[in-house]
């Protein structure tokens, strides 16, 4: 039986642990269904041209990990902004750790979809938001949605401020030898109310682990959302992000991925417009080395007149590291006055590192400022000089100028610790000494 | 101080220097006229090690020292400074940030550990009021969005900071009004001492008025046509370079 088949076999027990009254156990049986026809993308697929999941779905995964288990607070504080006060998501092979959590019902609900899912309070909010804005048409999303369980659920209410970022980590332990993880998130953010979101998947020790997430984000009119999704995982880790965005009038959501570490890393991120005046901000820094890979596949949806989106993103490959980026702007008929900008700018270290960039622009509307920009490049050759005259030797001197290229994408960050934070990961990964003073 | 001898050097198979010959020594200020394309900037260049230019004949000795093997950067650990005609912009690095990586790195090179904060500190203020900088300037990215008086007040803040011994000033009065040419020159003028040269480069006398040379040279077609005194300098200005040109 390959992995595919045991999904679908597995699909009965999986449903047996769970209450079936809940309100979408419709929901993923259809989901299933979906998956069962569609089966994983492969290269024939055009949006999964550059990226194949054979290597990983030719293994074999544990879908049902041991219940609860424990670890060592201090082994990991490092992966927590612990100089912070945060409100604490966190998962550990999939199960709620109560333990390193720090979840919270008072003003608003940092708390875990299972609940969300079976308790009756919810039952509207679920119906409202739960596989509205995801695809369902995606494979790897009904997938997910199939096996719905366990995820953050967030729901920041009419007005209000979180007075604190929200940190939403999975860990796996690796006591399973290999493992596949599908938690399902879900975030609503109403009018006018404002909060950050930190989310990481962290290995603990080396061993195949796959997570297929899935993410529905609802900011409604006025919200405020800035998300931020740190991808440093172990090179035995592979993640595929499905997240999916809806934004309502006035709404302001940006989304800041760092994809620094990781066998393989897949990014759907979509952005849907359901009202005028929304602000898109897609940012990206990728630093890879060796065999690593990342996928970036972004969609704007602009079906609405009077928004605006910008991406940038950076990306830095050394090894034979691979690198994709591919971003739909899509503006309907109706979307004038519409402004849409990307850029994709990469440095290539290495002559075995390749970059394939993508800008897919589908424009309908007349009145539009659209503009896209990619570049592929190796590191400017007179500023090498220039560094080097100063006493700089050659190999700091790339890493500093490779750092400065990466680093501009942090200006937007809003948490100075976290800046900070990410500041120091991509120096130590390009060898610049910070002690230097940068 | 640095001994220049039949210098040859090309770039991209572009022959551009011929046999230069060239002597200074500590103390001294000597200038570098000449017109457009006669290989003022690639003589700089090749002095300060740019991997670009290849020098095919000649030797170039800095204290006694041959500099032909050795990189921009050893180049510069052993006191050779370039004042850049177009200093490049880097976003990211700020001015202060960068000052402090150029020192560092400098001061490993001799075996030198990094130099304490306060100590750094103290000094970026010393030059920076040298040369009439003030801080916010220092926190903003090297060369991003300056003027072309600000880049050239960097260079020769950068200068004041790295304190080199032959220190080349590529046309340092480019893009320069008159009130801040009278603040860098100013600024060279206090770094001049008798432990350490200057080459100044420039297409016009104007500079010199304010950085009085002990000798100027006269660039043409990749090799010194003539030297002189100062007022080598005030009758190029005269009577132009046409009058070079006859001289070959």
């Amino acid at each position: 039986m390959d992995f595919q088949e045991k999904l679908l076999a597995s699909h009965i027990a999986f449903e047996e642990e769970i209450d079936l009254t809940d309100p979408i156990h419709q929901v993923r049986i259809d989901s299933l269904k979906t998956f069962e026809v569609k089966g994983f993308p492969t290269r024939k697929d055009e949006a999964w041209k550059y990226t194949s999941l054979n290597t990983l779905i030719r293994k074999d995964y544990e879908l049902f990990p041991k219940a609860e288990k424990s670890i060592d607070l201090q082994k990991v504080k490092k992966y927590f902004l612990y100089e912070i006060d945060t409100y604490k998501v966190v998962f550990i092979d999939g199960v709620y750790s109560p333990f390193l959590s720090n979840t919270t019902h008072d003003g608003l609900d940092v708390c875990l979809m299972s609940a969300a899912l079976t308790k009756a309070k919810y039952k509207d909010l679920i119906n409202t938001y739960f596989n509205k804005i995801a695809n369902q048409e995606d494979s790897l999303t009904s997938l997910n949605t199939s096996y719905t369980r366990e995820g953050a659920y967030v729901y920041i209410p009419k007005g209000t401020v979180a007075e604190k970022p929200i940190e939403i980590i999975h860990f796996s332990t690796g006591e399973e030898k290999s493992l596949w993880l599908q938690p399902r998130n879900l975030i609503v953010v109403d009018q006018n109310a404002q909060v950050q979101i930190i989310e990481r998947h962290q290995s603990l020790k080396e061993h195949d682990v796959v997570t297929n997430s899935v993410t529905e984000i609802y900011a409604h009119q006025d919200a405020l959302l800035d998300y931020y999704k740190i991808q440093n995982d172990l090179t035995s880790a592979a993640l595929i992000d499905n997240t999916y965005i809806s934004q309502d009038r006035n709404s302001n959501v940006k989304v800041h991925t760092f994809s620094l570490g990781g066998k393989l890393i897949r990014n759907n991120l979509n952005f849907h417009h359901k009202g005028e005046h929304c602000d898109s901000t897609l940012k990206g820094i990728t630093i890879l080395e060796d065999k690593q890979h990342v996928d970036h596949f972004t969609l704007v949806d602009h079906s609405q007149p009077n928004c605006e989106s910008h991406q940038d993103y950076k990306g830095v490959y050394a090894g034979e590291s691979k690198g994709i980026f591919n971003g739909k702007i899509f503006v309907d008929r109706l979307a004038q006055k519409t402004n849409a900008f990307q850029q994709n700018n990469n440095i290539l270290l290495d002559d075995k590192a390749t970059v394939n960039t993508k800008p897919q622009l589908e424009i309908f509307a007349d009145d539009v400022k659209c503009s896209h920009g990619c570049t592929v490049g190796q590191l400017d050759n007179d500023t090498l000089f220039y560094l080097r005259s100063r006493g700089i030797p050659e190999k700091e001197a790339k890493a500093l100028m490779t750092y400065a290229f990466a680093n501009n994408v942090l200006e937007s960050v809003e948490i100075p610790i976290l800046k900070k934070r990410i500041n120091l990961l991509i120096a130590k990964k390009l060898g610049v000494n910070l002690g230097l003073g940068l | 101080m640095i001994t220049i001898e039949n210098l040859h050097a090309q770039v991209e198979g572009k022959k551009i220097l011929n046999g230069i010959d060239l002597d200074v020594k500590s103390g001294e200020v000597h200038a570098i006229m000449g017109p457009n394309g006669s290989g003022k900037s690639t003589l700089s260049s090749v002095i300060a090690g740019h991997h670009d230019y290849e020098v095919t004949e000649g030797t170039m000795l800095l204290e006694g020292e041959d500099l032909s093997e050795m990189s921009a950067e050893e180049r510069a650990h052993k006191g050779i400074f370039l004042s850049f005609q177009y200093p490049v912009e880097i976003p990211g690095v700020s001015v202060t940030n960068f000052i402090k990586t150029a020192i560092n790195a400098n001061r490993k090179a001799h075996g030198l550990e990094n130099m304490p904060a306060n100590e750094m500190l103290k000094k970026i203020r010393e030059k920076s009021a040298l040369l009439e900088i003030d801080s916010r300037f220092l926190s903003r990215s090297l060369n991003e969005g300056f003027s072309g008086g600000e880049k050239k007040r960097n260079e020769i803040f950068q200068m004041a900071m790295l304190e080199p011994k032959l220190s080349i000033l590529d046309e340092t009065d480019s893009g320069l009004d008159i009130d801040a040419l009278k603040i860098v020159a100013n600024g060279v003028n206090k770094l001049r001492s008798k432990d350490n040269a200057i080459i100044v480069i420039t297409h016009y006398q104007r500079l010199l008025e304010y950085i009085v040379p002990d000798f100027v040279h006269v660039l043409f077609d990749g090799k010194i046509v003539k030297s002189g005194t100062k007022d080598l300098a005030l009758e190029l200005e005269a009577k132009g370079y046409d009058w070079i040109k006859e001289l070959v």
